[in-house]
């Protein structure tokens, strides 16, 4: 499975690295540290047609998007 | 006489512009108020290591905006600062009895906006540079527009209330209104004037993080109806900078209001009323 980290970049820079991820192969892991990036993301992918989840890691988050 | 002062760090790159925008947005207070700007006094922050050039242009594009506003700038003060912020601190004048507030709607009055929503979403993909340049343009040009005329349009009207829409977006000032008048506010959401491009980035989650705080604070008095798109409940949540104004009119008054609106080339939409309080302080139908 492809990771992405996008820890310590504000938005709207981890949807815009996602967006990129996610043309080179799905399921992408992507991790954030707030939650903004998790609204984001969710949005971004649910309007794109993805699968979309997310879980906490420690202090920051983890997100799964399938198809 | 009242008083009002505002700063922040540039949203747009170019200075002459980012000094108008936020000249336009520390006035607003004072036209939100049913007053006459008089006096400003200049606050910026600027960092030693950047070239004096360009706090020239920044003071510039916010001198341009005072003078378009009838009033003086009168001097400021400037400190060093590692960003660059710049503000005004302003003074207007209002009879006493034409002072509006945000608290004072009435039920069954009418509300009306007078720009449209969204910037704050444009403002976050400029900075990211996915803002195409007409769209760019437009933002601009609706966050250093004046509210002076929609101000000058419904004055003869005597709104009930009137405050207008900055960082806690169209939902958060709503709320407020709604709150200290105790009324609730029903809003239509399909009349709601959402800038296209916003609705577009909402939906690809170009969404600044102030909305979602927006949100969370506005969750136990805001009630969306499911109908709603999540992309135009977004941009009802999006933080503006030098939003519109939020005018609460009787009924009667309306349509004058509107065609006052119309006839000095201002946006005028109607997008809800009051009613007695039933619960909700906010609904969005």
């Amino acid at each position: 499975m492809n990771t992405l980290d996008a820890r310590g970049y504000s938005c709207p820079e981890p949807v815009i690295m996602t967006k990129k991820a996610v043309e080179k192969g799905l399921p992408l892991t992507v991790l954030v540290d707030s939650m903004t990036p998790v609204n984001n993301i969710t949005r971004f992918a649910v309007n794109a047609g993805y699968k979309v989840s997310h879980k906490p890691a420690g202090d920051d988050f983890e997100i799964t998007i399938s198809k | 006489m009242i008083q009002t002062v505002d700063f922040f760090p540039p949203i747009v790159d170019d200075p002459y512009t980012f000094g108008q925008i936020a000249a336009a947005n520390a006035i607003s207070d004072i036209y939100a108020m049913g007053g006459v700007p008089k006096l400003a006094m200049n606050l910026i922050c600027f960092p030693s290591c950047l070239d004096l050039k360009i706090m020239e242009e920044i003071l510039q594009g916010g001198y341009s905006k005072v003078i378009e506003a009838g009033a003086i700038i009168a001097g400021g003060h400037t400190i060093e600062d590692n960003e660059p912020k710049y503000g005004l601190c302003v003074t207007g004048y209002a009879h006493p009895k034409e002072i509006l507030a945000n608290s004072t709607a009435r039920e069954g009055d009418i509300l009306v906006l007078t720009k449209s929503l969204g910037t704050g979403i444009l403002s976050s993909a400029a900075m990211a540079e996915i803002l195409p340049e007409k769209d760019y343009k437009v933002m601009v040009g609706m966050m250093s527009h004046l509210n002076k005329y929609a101000q000058e349009a419904m004055m003869p009207c005597r709104p009930s209330a009137c405050t207008d829409i900055t960082g806690f977006g169209l939902l958060g000032h709503a709320f407020e209104m709604a709150h200290g008048s105790g009324l609730t506010i029903e809003l239509f959401s399909d009349h709601v004037p959402a800038l296209p491009k916003a609705l577009e980035l909402a939906r690809e989650g170009v969404i600044p993080g102030g909305a979602y705080n927006n949100m969370g604070y506005l969750e136990k008095d805001v009630e969306i109806a499911k109908r709603v798109p999540l992309e135009l409940s977004d941009v009802m949540y999006d933080p503006q900078t030098s939003g519109g104004l939020l005018i609460a009119v009787p009924e009667e008054r309306v349509e004058e209001l509107c065609s006052r609106l119309t006839d000095k080339g201002e946006e005028a939409h109607i997008i809800g009323y009051t009613k007695a309080f039933d619960g909700k302080s906010i609904r969005v139908l």
